[in-house]
């Protein structure tokens, strides 16, 4: 199927690619339709002036406090283990990756 | 014994345990009982371990019996959202990709509640990844509203309300990054409260939106859900952004200690599109404030109409990055229909994840494209900045903040999913509180002419938790509220 290119230039199948998803073709008609009004909402915010506004990543400045670094207890290979989909010899199996 | 032993607050029950006349055995199998008849109708748990439950309310018997209480919640259940890790338990956040996924560890509130002594009792429903406000999103089926069944209980911690509302348990955790505890408490007519970003560790809560997430306790009185906040707040070395915050300013009784004060009212969150009910029992409660002695004056937040932008760009922005981790990989559902490794990724998460889950993954990972970062990230992380700004200015000659906590009581089960959009839009109270890093409660203070319950909203400044909690409690302490149950 042609992609459809939206007035915001959405290129659903690009972003399926980018986000590793595989959608079916009823997914993909709701997603498209609902992007494009949510991103025509979206654009109230070019009308905010943020000349020489500084951008936040959080609510307040917060620096990392680093902790100690003292040798802890790890899981042993067990518990790491035990919600693998698929595993063998202490190791989780995944489909070839290298021909 | 009487009969609704289920309905009675933690500080009750906590004399009674104290007395002998109660155990936490007894207890805990009133809860179980009361889940047992009804959760059928609400479908508030997803899971819960009876054994391991009762082992628990054993432990805590036999403590109370030498003398050796480690708490005022020693002994009393209390439900856990289901995206909290409780080690040896499973963890599904509502959705199919985590299925038969179990826990290697405690999350640090689970740590710390074990280290009150309280029951830790099942797994509570939420929307699939905390993204909804209807609880209609989870894998696991919707979620009933206790007052009306034919309604929705909130979300995303729609199964947290409902269960603690109805009797299910005593107390619950849930976890707001948007409103997902003070939106599902007041559509269920309980107490919630969402704590300042970085007062709770949030080391053992699968993230949605890192730089929102809080997780928060909820219960039928002020008072029930200021001793959980005791509990699990403070810092924690394995969380970097926890803050080192000073737990002694909300003891019980700082929360119970009358101080008068400046109260805001933004006249941005009384406008248009507020029900009028709301609107009238919103007013009361602030006219009991004005007559207890309190000074009441009217504010304005500019930023207020841009506060739903900036919230799903942020918020799914971040969701595209933290879900990255479901592949299907080292835990949780893997397709068994992928060709090869890359395909593993696409069949797995479009097949583990439900609609809306995909639909903001999709919208954050636009939003932080090569092409549209500037625009939309950027800008919003921006205009987050003036968001903060505004409610800084406003804390300058006020103390507190009262407003609305929904446009609506609770509406009907599919009355707004076919509309993500106007979802979206019932959490325009919420939302800000979140962006801005503030602290907010959510308490009851009426019913519709429909019989729904009505809440209201009291925000305070960063870590000021025991101002939005002593507030509350003189609301509550003046009407009878938290003895309001619903005919389920």
């Amino acid at each position: 199927m042609k992609d459809k290119n939206f007035g915001h230039s959405v290129h659903i199948e690009n972003i399926a690619t980018l986000a590793r998803i595989h959608l079916t073709e009823q997914e993909r008609q709701d997603i498209e339709k609902s992007l494009d009004e949510i991103l025509e909402y979206f654009d109230k915010l070019r009308t905010v002036n943020v000349e020489g506004i500084e951008p936040s990543a959080h609510a307040f400045p917060l620096y990392d406090i680093l902790r100690d670094d003292e040798v802890g207890t790890p899981f042993d290979t067990k518990t790491a283990l035990q919600n693998a989909p698929r595993q063998r010899n202490n190791q989780v199996i995944v489909p070839k990756v290298v021909e | 014994m009487d009969s609704e032993i289920f309905y009675k607050s933690a500080s009750e029950l906590d004399s009674l345990l104290d007395s002998g006349k109660l155990t936490s055995v007894e207890l805990t199998k009133a809860v179980i009982e009361r889940t047992r008849s009804i959760d059928a109708k609400l479908h508030a748990f997803i899971s819960f371990d009876e054994e391991k439950t009762l082992n628990e309310a054993i432990q805590s018997d036999m403590r109370r019996k030498t003398g050796e209480k480690l708490s005022n919640l020693d002994g009393i259940p209390v439900g856990i959202k289901d995206l909290i890790s409780e080690r040896g338990q499973p963890l599904t956040c509502g959705s199919k990709i985590l299925g038969g996924y179990v826990s290697p560890y405690d999350a640090t509130v689970i740590e710390r509640m074990r280290n009150a002594g309280c029951v830790l009792w099942g797994r509570l429903n939420m929307d699939e990844f905390a993204m909804g406000s209807s609880n209609e999103n989870s894998y696991h089926g919707k979620v009933a509203n206790p007052w009306d069944i034919s309604r929705v209980p909130g979300g995303s911690s729609g199964g947290s309300a409902a269960a603690v509302a109805s009797g299910e348990t005593i107390l619950a955790l849930g976890s707001d990054t948007g409103g997902s505890i003070r939106q599902p408490a007041a559509f269920c007519g309980i107490v919630g409260l969402k704590p300042t970003y970085g007062a709770v560790s949030r080391y053992g809560l699968v993230a949605f939106a890192s730089s929102l997430d809080q997780i928060g306790p909820m219960g039928r009185s002020v008072e029930d859900v200021a001793t959980l906040f005791h509990v699990i707040s403070g810092h924690d070395d394995k969380d970097s952004s926890s803050y080192p915050v000073d737990k002694t300013n909300h003891s019980m009784e700082s929360v119970k200690n009358k101080r008068i004060k400046t109260i805001g009212i933004p006249s941005e969150y009384f406008g248009e599109g507020l029900d009028p009910e709301i609107r009238q029992t919103i007013e009361d409660a602030i006219n009991f404030y004005k007559n207890a002695g309190h000074r009441v004056k009217e504010v304005s937040l500019t930023m207020t109409e841009y506060t739903m932008a900036v919230y799903y760009i942020i918020a799914t922005a971040e969701a595209s990055s933290n879900l990255a981790r479901f592949d299907g990989v080292r835990y949780g559902y893997r397709s068994e229909r992928a060709k090869d490794a890359v395909d593993l990724y696409y069949r797995t998460r479009g097949e583990g994840f439900g609609s809306e889950v995909k639909r903001r993954i999709m919208l954050g990972t636009y939003v932080l494209s090569n092409e549209n970062f500037e625009s939309y990230y950027l800008r919003a992380q921006k205009v987050r900045t003036l968001i903060r700004n505004d409610f800084m200015e406003v804390f300058k000659n006020v103390d507190l903040l009262i407003t609305p906590v929904t446009p609506s009581p609770a509406f009907k089960i599919g009355e707004k999913s076919a509309d993500p959009l106007q979802m979206y839009l019932s959490d325009i109270y919420t939302i800000s509180i979140n962006l801005a890093g503030l602290c907010a409660l959510s308490l009851p203070c009426g019913l519709s002419s429909d019989r729904l319950p009505i809440g209201f909203q009291i925000i305070g400044k960063p870590f000021h938790e025991h101002e939005v909690l002593s507030l509350g409690y003189e609301f509550e302490q003046a009407h009878d509220f938290k003895n309001m149950h619903p005919a389920i």
